[in-house]
């Protein structure tokens, strides 16, 4: 794989973990515990649809057919898709939600400090605008998992479940292929195992504040980088696409 | 957000009840008359209170289960573009919902008593939102003809007597604006794509025009709230004044968009300069109200749902709050 493949593979990577955790959390839209909650979640949710549209719309420029932001969303096939595993998974209970984004985001946050300092202009400068916005979602998360950890017995058994449930796809997000390596050599890409070495310290300190255990790393999930997804992804897809394919050609 | 204290202000309220005297109720009508902006802590008729409590809490309730008909469609909104805008809009909405709410509050309701009362069924919400929002064109109708509507009755409101209502108004309008012009803007792509979307638009149109023209109330000859609330400055125009505005602003945009209004006795009268339209089935109406539209029970289900399954939540919530707060204290 040549330098350019990589880079056009590892932006799609990043469009399509945005816009599958976005896809997500909207599904959650008017389904919130409470009005404050509700408004962040939109919120939240919006910051990750913008940073899909800023990361396919550079992908397109990449890939130089002349396809657009919504060809990448609309217009792929499943196993085109390359988001982790972890965001792709169904919805559960609240906390489930906040675990799902803390173990995500914790990640995420290191992965777009170290590209917004890397040697690709464009992705330095859009790493740069999504790292303000993720910095304060892993903080309003976090406290979320700390207030839920350190909350009631029964919601401190409730997301002890969601991080043991969610735990086996933490992996993926640091197992390096070809196009993390290619990207980190010649790009100044994120070198992984640093950003897994911070991540669990950071993911450490969490789970001492909110009184939650650690899982142990058995039974790891991962395929999703590589387009090997669970059964979830393609229902998700199939609703996201069907005014697209059912319409073939028509403007929006 | 989640203080316990907010559950007892009601009673203080509700004790002036009953006490006001002439001289009272005159110096505060002749404030209203000389366009006086009635405050929160201001004294004021108890009725006058209630009125306002009754609809401020009903718009935002209004709001958030407005949220439902068009969360509809975000999964499957058909560019990302569409899918960010339809998403910031229903976030507003739930932002609209939220100060409504605290501008009831200070009239002395809880809103955790406004929400109790929607989620036991005792206050309303808008009629429209017990319609279903069945395709891609609804999602630009209820832009246009929802949020229209909702402007001709908002923008009177933003001169409302009461300061905090018509502060949040102001606000309000102006997202409101933006609403109705993104879901125009929809049908204007429908309208000038394929058949099958321009159709797509025209069956949006049919389903929504006669419940739009509802959302302005009853006839004023049958509408029970209306002569206090327009002495009180609540309210500026009667009902068939703001449905006929709405009609007479609309139908031309129709017009544009290549569309027919489902109504067959449609038609301009040159002598007044309005529309004249044919009879509104207020049966229908009736029927919506009393919980018997196509979507009444799906869409207090859904609150109900959300709001159960959100204890345990705002339960962890006030108890670490409470364990942190002891815990600072010591």
């Amino acid at each position: 794989m040549n330098k350019e493949s990589a880079l056009l593979a590892y932006v799609t990577r990043l469009g399509d973990n945005a816009l599958v955790l976005g896809q997500r959390m909207i599904e959650l839209v008017a389904a919130y515990p409470e009005l404050e909650e509700e408004l962040a979640n939109a919120n939240l949710a919006l910051d990750y649809i913008g940073q899909a549209r800023m990361f396919y719309t550079y992908a397109a420029e990449l890939e130089g057919q002349g396809r657009g932001e919504d060809d990448f969303a609309f217009l792929r096939d499943e196993n085109e898709f390359r988001n982790l595993l972890l965001l792709e998974q169904p919805n559960g209970h609240f906390g489930d939600s906040i675990t799902r984004l803390v173990l995500f985001e914790a990640f995420y946050l290191a992965q777009l400090e170290a590209l917004a300092r890397c040697e690709d202009a464009r992705i330095a400068e859009i790493a740069a605008r999504a790292e303000k916005e993720i910095r304060y979602h892993l903080r309003h998360n976090t406290q979320w998992l700390v207030r839920l950890g350190d909350g009631t017995d029964e919601s401190h058994r409730r997301v002890q479940e969601s991080v043991n449930e969610l735990w086996r796809f933490s992996g993926e997000m640091f197992e390096a292929d070809e196009i993390d390596t290619i990207v980190e050599k010649a790009y100044g890409g994120p070198k992984l195992e640093e950003l897994q070495k911070r991540w669990l310290a950071d993911i450490d300190a969490i789970l001492i504040n909110a009184t939650l255990e650690k899982p142990q790393d058995t039974g790891m999930a991962s395929g999703g980088k590589a387009g090997r997804h669970s059964e979830h992804l393609g229902y998700m897809i199939a609703e996201m696409q069907y005014l697209q394919r059912s319409h073939p050609g028509a403007a929006w | 957000m989640y203080t316990q204290g907010l559950d007892q202000k009601d009673k203080p309220a509700a004790a002036g009840q009953g006490t006001e005297t002439p001289e009272q109720l005159e110096a505060f009508q002749a404030r209203i008359d000389a366009e006086e902006k009635i405050e929160a802590k201001d004294w004021m008729p108890e009725a006058y209170r209630r009125t306002l409590i009754r609809q401020i809490s009903q718009h935002a309730h209004s709001e958030i289960i407005g949220m439902q008909p068009e969360g509809n469609w975000l999964t499957r909104a058909p560019t990302l573009k569409r899918k960010a805008i339809l998403l910031a809009k229903i976030q507003d909405e739930a932002g609209h919902g939220l100060y409504l709410y605290s501008a009831a509050e200070t009239l002395g309701v809880s809103r955790d008593q406004m929400v109790a009362d929607l989620l036991n069924g005792k206050a309303k919400y808008s009629s429209i939102f017990n319609y279903p929002a069945l395709t891609w064109a609804d999602i630009g109708t209820i832009g246009w003809l929802v949020d229209g509507a909702a402007i001709m009755n908002q923008i009177p409101l933003c001169r409302c007597s009461y300061g905090p209502y018509s502060r949040a108004m102001i606000r309000i309008c102006k997202e409101e604006s933006f609403h109705q012009r993104q879901g125009f803007d929809i049908l204007v792509s429908l309208c000038n794509g394929t058949d099958k979307q321009k159709a797509m638009a025209q069956d949006a149109l049919d389903r929504w025009w006669w419940p739009s023209l509802m959302m302005f109330g009853p006839s004023d000859k049958d509408s029970k709230h209306s002569a206090q609330s327009m002495a009180w400055k609540i309210k500026r125009f009667s009902n068939d004044e703001l449905r006929q505005k709405f009609i007479d602003v609309t139908v031309p945009q129709a017009e544009f968009l290549g569309l027919k209004v489902p109504d067959d006795k449609l038609a301009f009268d040159e002598s007044t300069g309005h529309y004249r339209h044919g009879e509104i089935d207020w049966q229908e109406f009736l029927d919506v109200l009393a919980g018997n539209g196509p979507c009444n029970r799906q869409r207090m289900a859904k609150r109900c749902k959300a709001h159960d399954d959100g204890a345990w939540v705002r339960e962890a919530a006030r108890a670490y709050a409470t364990k942190h707060t002891a815990k600072h204290a010591a």
